[in-house]
C-alpha cells in the first residue's frame, strides 16, 4: 500500500520528537555552550603555547627554531635572543606565532627536542582584528608547566619520565643541559657559527 | 457559566456595541460591528503568524533532537518579536532590473487573500466575521488568488530562480484547486448548503464528517490539497530550496519577505481551520470547554501534522506532484461525490456497506492504473 | 524546441547558473544547466572556486608536514586521506607497520566510512527535501565517533593521525571502551535511518530510476567506489588490493544492480553494515599492547626537515569512503617530493555529472549531485 513508508517514517520521527521530552538526557544531543562545556578530551589540540618553569623569565625554549623550520604553513617566527656582545643567548626575544596561519596540526609540539611547546586547550580566541589580535606575541603565549600539568595530566607525566631521565643521563657527561638527538644541531650550529662573526 | 465562557468574545462585542448604540445611530453601529470582526482578525492573525514560526521551529528542533528556540525569554517566547525586528531593520533590497511596481505590489497583494477568507471562517458557536450563505466558495475562490501575487513576484523579480519557482506555483496551484474543491463537493452534497456556519451545525453532536467512509478520504485528499496549496513539505516546490534557492522570494528581503511568510503562515492556519470546519466538526466538541476552544486545538493539530510532514518527508518531483494531483486525487474525488450521494440516498446499514465497497474498488482501480509510477522493492547482490 | 501540442507557440530554452553560491551544490561548485522547461538539456560543471594549490604546496613541503594538509582535502574523512598519503610515503621508503598500528588504521579507516556514509545520506535527503531532520540525525551518531577521534588524535575533523609506519598515538585508555559503544549502538542507528528512510514512497519515486549510471560507462569514466558498485561492477580495493590487513577480515561488497541515485545510496548503507562487521572483527582481532610505530618510521617522523626517502616513485591507493583515493610520489632523494600527485575519487566521479543529469529534472540534478557525494575541498584541490 502506498503511503506505508511514509507513515513508518513519520513514527521514528515522532518517537523522536517525544523522546526529547520524555528523556531529555538521551533524546536531545545539543550542549547549550556558553552556559555548559564539553569536557576536552586530553589530547585535544588548537593552538600552540610556549611553556615556561616557574617564573615567565624561565622559557624553556631555547630558540633553536626547529619549529620555525618544521611548521608546514609557517606560521612560527623566531629572532633568539642576544646579550650586550652580540652572543646568541638560548632562548628567544621574539617569538611569534600567527594563528590566522596556524592550522593546529601539532608538529611543533612533536618534533620540539626541549618539550617547551605545546598545544593548548584554549578555544574561546575570537578577536576583532585580524592584523594585530590573531599575531600573538611570546608574552602572550607563555603559560607555566603546571597548566600543562592541568591540561593534559597523562602527557605530563610522561614527559616528566621523559625529562628526569635524560637529565639523570645528560648530569654525568656535561652540567648543561645538551641535547643529545642529531636533528638538533641543524638548525642551532649556523647560529654558533655565526657568533664569531658578530662578536 | 460555561456559556458565558463559550460565547464571551461575542457578548463582550455586543456589549460594547449597546455602550455605543445609547449616543450613535443605527447604521454608525452597523458599521462598527463590521469594523471590529475586521480589526480582531487583523490583529489576530499576525500573533497567529508569529507563534506559528515559533511553534514550528521548536517542534522541528525537537524531531531533530535538538531544543528549538530557547534564548530569547522563556522558551524562547519572545523569539518572534525578535524576527520580526530583525525583519525590519534589514535592508530592503530591489534588483536593480526587477520591475518596480510589481515587486513592490507582489507580497502587499499576497497577505490580502489569506486575511480575507478568515472572514468566513467559524471560529465558534456565533464566532463567524461574515456569515455568507456561499462561504465556502468564497473560501475557495479568494484563497486561489494569492497564486497570482506569487507570480507577480516571481515575475517581477527578474531572477530565473524566481521565474522557475512561480512556473511551478501556477501549475501545481492549479492542479491541487480542482481536486480540492472536488473533495468538498460531498460536504456540499450532503448539507445541501455553502455556508461555513451551516456545515458546522450540520456535524453537531460528533457527526462529524470524518468519521464516515467518504468524509475520512476526502479530509485527506482536502487536507493533503490544502498542504499543495499552501506550498508546505512535501509540496513546497515553489520555494525547494534545494533546487531553485527559495523560489519566487528568492529577490524579497526583510519586511517584503516577512510577508511572503505571513501569507504562508496564515494560509496554513486558514486551511487548516477550513479543514476542521469541513470535516473535524469545526467548533462541535464536548461542553464542558468553550467552542472557540476546541476549533483552536483542532486547527493545532492540523498545524501540527504539517510542520510534523515537515519534519519527515522530502519533497515530491514536479512531475510526480502533477501525476499525483491528477491521477490519484481527481479519479478519486470524482468517484468520491457517487460514493457520498450513496451514502446520502441509503438508509444506515446500507449506505455503509456500498461505501466501502465503493471506496475499497477506486482505491484498488488507482493502485492497479499507476502501479507503473508506483517504486518496487529492491534485492541487492553481495560479492565476497 | 518546441511543445508538441502548439507547434506555433515559442519556446526559449532557460540558462540557469546553479552555483556557486547555491544550498545544494556541497560547496563552491557550479553547474551550467540549460533547462527546457524543467527539463536539463546541457549541463556544464564548472569547478576550481577552492582550488587551493595542495598539489604545489606538497611539492614544498617535507614528507612529514603534507599529512596535515591532507587532512583538508577531503575534509569530511580526513582519517582515510592520511591512510593513503602513509601508504604511498611506506611503499616510497619501504617503510614497515606494526601490527597493531595496522589494527588501529583500519579501525580508523572503517569509522570514517561510517561518518562519511551517514553524513551523505542526511545531505542527499536534504537535497531531496527532507528538511535537515536526517542530517541531524546522522550528525547525532557522527558526533560519537568524533569524540572519539579527538580522544585519540587530538582533533575531531583534521585528524593528522597517520605516521608513516605507523600512528601518532596510542589508544588512550577509555577510549577502546568508546569504540565499542559506537559498534554496538550503530547498527540500530542504521536500523532507525532505514525505518525513516529507505521505506518512504517519496524518496524511492524521487531516487528510483534517476540518474542512472551504467555499467560501461561507470567503468570507462573510471569511476570508482560505491558510485561503481551501485552499477553493479564488483571492484572494491579492499578486496582487490588487500592493502594494510584487509585480508583478514570476512566483509562482503554490496553491489547495485541499476546504478540509479537509489542504488547509490541503499549501497551505502549496506557498506555501513559490513562496515560495523569489520570494526567487530578489529576490536576482537587486535593485539592488547604492541609498538603504534615501526623504527624505520620513527626516523621518518623524528625530523621530518632530515628525512629522506630513496629515489623512485610510489602509488598508495585505498577505498576511500568515496571511491579509490590515491597519492602518487615521485622522489629524487631529497627531503621533499619531486612530484606529488592526488588522484582524488570526488573529481573523477564527478565527470559522469553531465551524462547523468542530461534529460532529467532540474531537481533530479540537484540529488545526483548529491548521490555522487563530491567533497570540494579534494574535487579542487
Amino acid at each position: 500500500m502506498f503511503g506505508w513508508g511514509v507513515l513508518k517514517g513519520m513514527l521514528v520521527t515522532l518517537w523522536n520528537f517525544l523522546l526529547t521530552y520524555l528523556w531529555p538526557k538521551k533524546g536531545i544531543f545539543t550542549v547549550q555552550y556558553p552556559e555548559k562545556k564539553l569536557p576536552l578530551a586530553q589530547r585535544y589540540r588548537n593552538f600552540p603555547f610556549l611553556v615556561y618553569d616557574g617564573t615567565p623569565h624561565m622559557i624553556r625554549c631555547v630558540a633553536c627554531k626547529i619549529c620555525e623550520s618544521e611548521c608546514p604553513p609557517k606560521c612560527i617566527y623566531i629572532i633568539p635572543e642576544k646579550d650586550a656582545e652580540g652572543r646568541v643567548q638560548k632562548k628567544p626575544a621574539v617569538f611569534d606565532i600567527d594563528y590566522a596561519i596556524c592550522m593546529n596540526c601539532g608538529l611543533c609540539e612533536e618534533v620540539c627536542p626541549f618539550d617547551s611547546i605545546f598545544m593548548d586547550h584554549e578555544y574561546e580566541i575570537s578577536k576583532y582584528n585580524r592584523a594585530e589580535d590573531l599575531m600573538v606575541r611570546k608574552e602572550a603565549l607563555l603559560k607555566p608547566w603546571e597548566y600543562f600539568a592541568k591540561i593534559r595530566p597523562h602527557d605530563f607525566e610522561r614527559i616528566e619520565a621523559k625529562r628526569a631521565a635524560k637529565s639523570a643521563k645528560a648530569k654525568p657527561v656535561a652540567p648543561a643541559e645538551k641535547p643529545s638527538q642529531k636533528p638538533d644541531a641543524g638548525p642551532t650550529s649556523p647560529q654558533q657559527g655565526s657568533v664569531p662573526k658578530n662578536g | 457559566m460555561a456559556e458565558t465562557i463559550d460565547q464571551i468574545f461575542v457578548l463582550a462585542k455586543d456589549r460594547f456595541l449597546d455602550l455605543l448604540g445609547i449616543v450613535l445611530p443605527d447604521w454608525i453601529i452597523l458599521l462598527v460591528r463590521i469594523l471590529i470582526s475586521i480589526a480582531v482578525l487583523l490583529a489576530v492573525a499576525p500573533v497567529v503568524m508569529m507563534y506559528m514560526t515559533w511553534l514550528e521551529r521548536k517542534v522541528l528542533g525537537r524531531i531533530q533532537n535538538r531544543y528549538g528556540p530557547n534564548r530569547v525569554g522563556i522558551f524562547g517566547l519572545l523569539q518572534p518579536i525578535a524576527d520580526g525586528i530583525k525583519m525590519l531593520t534589514k535592508e530592503d533590497i530591489v534588483p536593480k532590473n526587477a520591475d518596480q511596481v510589481i515587486h513592490f505590489l507582489a507580497p502587499v497583494v499576497i497577505v490580502i487573500a489569506p486575511l480575507l477568507v478568515l472572514a468566513v471562517l467559524p471560529f465558534g458557536r456565533n464566532m463567524i466575521a461574515a456569515d455568507l450563505n456561499v462561504g465556502l466558495l468564497f473560501f475557495l475562490g479568494v484563497s486561489t488568488f494569492g497564486v497570482i501575487a506569487l507570480f507577480m513576484g516571481s515575475w517581477a523579480s527578474r531572477n530565473k530562480y524566481s521565474l522557475l519557482g512561480g512556473m511551478r506555483a501556477f501549475a501545481q496551484m492549479i492542479s491541487y484547486e480542482i481536486p480540492m474543491v472536488l473533495s468538498v463537493v460531498p460536504v456540499i452534497l450532503v448539507t445541501s448548503s455553502l455556508s461555513t456556519a451551516a456545515i458546522v451545525e450540520a456535524q453537531l453532536g460528533w457527526k462529524w464528517f470524518i468519521f464516515t467512509p467518504w468524509g475520512g478520504f476526502a479530509a485527506l485528499v482536502f487536507f493533503l490539497c490544502g498542504v499543495a496549496e499552501v506550498n508546505r513539505t512535501p509540496f513546497d516546490l515553489p520555494e525547494a530550496e534545494s533546487e531553485i534557492v527559495a523560489g519566487f522570494h528568492t529577490e524579497y528581503s526583510g519586511m517584503k519577505f516577512a510577508l511572503f511568510y505571513m501569507a504562508e503562515f496564515i494560509s496554513t492556519f486558514a486551511i487548516s481551520g477550513l479543514a476542521v470546519t469541513l470535516f473535524l466538526g469545526g467548533w462541535d466538541g464536548p461542553a464542558f470547554l468553550p467552542s472557540w476552544f476546541w476549533f483552536g486545538l483542532k486547527t493545532f493539530i492540523l498545524i501540527l501534522i504539517m510542520i510534523w510532514f515537515r519534519g519527515t518527508l522530502p519533497r515530491f518531483r514536479v512531475d510526480q506532484l502533477m501525476g499525483f494531483a491528477w491521477k490519484v486525487f481527481l479519479p478519486f474525488t470524482l468517484a468520491n461525490i457517487f460514493i457520498a450521494a450513496l451514502w446520502a440516498l441509503l438508509p444506515y446499514p446500507k449506505n455503509f456497506i456500498a461505501d466501502t465497497i465503493g471506496i475499497t474498488v477506486i482505491l484498488t482501480l488507482l493502485q492497479i492504473f499507476n502501479r507503473k509510477e508506483t517504486p518496487k522493492k529492491r534485492k541487492y547482490l553481495y560479492a565476497n | 524546441m518546441s511543445l508538441p501540442c502548439a507547434p506555433t507557440l515559442k519556446t526559449e530554452l532557460l540558462e540557469v547558473s546553479i552555483g556557486p553560491q547555491h544550498p545544494s551544490t556541497h560547496g563552491v561548485f557550479r553547474m551550467n544547466a540549460v533547462l527546457d522547461g524543467e527539463t536539463v538539456v546541457k549541463l556544464k560543471p564548472v569547478m576550481g572556486y577552492l582550488h587551493r594549490n595542495h598539489e604545489q604546496i606538497a611539492e614544498t613541503l617535507p614528507y612529514l608536514a603534507n599529512m596535515p594538509y591532507t587532512d583538508r582535502l577531503d575534509y569530511i574523512c580526513s582519517m582515510t586521506n592520511n591512510f593513503a598519503y602513509a601508504l604511498a610515503v611506506e611503499k616510497l621508503a619501504g617503510i614497515d607497520v606494526p601490527e597493531r598500528a595496522q589494527y588501529l588504521r583500519v579501525m580508523m579507516a572503517e569509522l570514517t566510512r561510517l561518518v562519511n556514509h551517514s553524513l551523505l545520506i542526511g545531505f542527499l535527503l536534504n537535497d531531496l527535501g527532507a528538511w535537515f531532520t536526517p542530517v541531524f540525525y546522522a550528525f547525532r551518531e557522527r558526533e560519537k565517533i568524533l569524540d572519539f577521534f579527538e580522544a585519540v588524535s587530538g582533533s575531531r575533523m583534521m585528524c593528522n593521525y597517520f605516521r608513516f609506519g605507523g600512528v601518532k598515538a596510542d589508544l588512550p585508555e577509555s577510549a577502546l571502551d568508546q569504540v565499542r559503544r559506537i559498534v554496538r549502538d550503530y547498527p540500530r542507528f542504521l536500523d532507525e535511518f532505514e525505518r525513516l528512510l529507505a521505506g518512504n514512497e517519496i524518496l524511492k519515486s524521487r531516487c528510483q530510476r534517476v540518474g542512472i549510471l551504467p555499467k560501461e560507462l561507470a567503468v570507462n569514466a573510471s569511476i570508482t567506489g560505491p558510485m561503481l558498485r551501485a552499477s553493479g561492477v564488483n571492484y572494491d580495493i579492499r578486496k582487490a588490493d588487500r592493502y594494510s590487513i584487509y585480508d583478514r577480515f570476512d566483509f562482503r561488497v554490496p553491489l547495485g544492480m541499476t546504478g540509479d541515485v537509489y542504488d547509490r545510496y541503499y549501497v551505502r548503507v549496506l557498506e555501513m553494515r559490513e562496515s560495523v562487521k569489520i570494526l567487530e572483527q578489529v576490536l576482537k582481532q587486535m593485539p592488547e599492547k604492541g609498538d603504534i610505530l615501526s623504527a624505520k618510521g620513527l626516523q621518518a617522523c623524528r625530523a621530518p626537515r632530515m628525512w629522506k626517502p630513496p629515489a623512485g616513485d610510489a602509488y598508495g591507493r585505498i577505498e576511500s569512503p568515496k571511491g579509490e583515493l590515491g597519492f602518487y610520489l615521485v622522489s629524487d632523494g631529497s627531503p621533499k617530493p619531486y612530484r606529488y600527485h592526488v588522484r582524488p575519487p570526488s573529481f573523477i566521479n564527478l565527470t559522469v555529472l553531465e551524462d547523468l543529469c542530461i534529460g532529467q529534472k532540474i531537481a533530479d540534478a540537484v540529488i545526483i549531485l548529491g548521490s555522487i557525494d563530491i567533497v570540494l575541498g579534494e574535487v579542487d584541490r
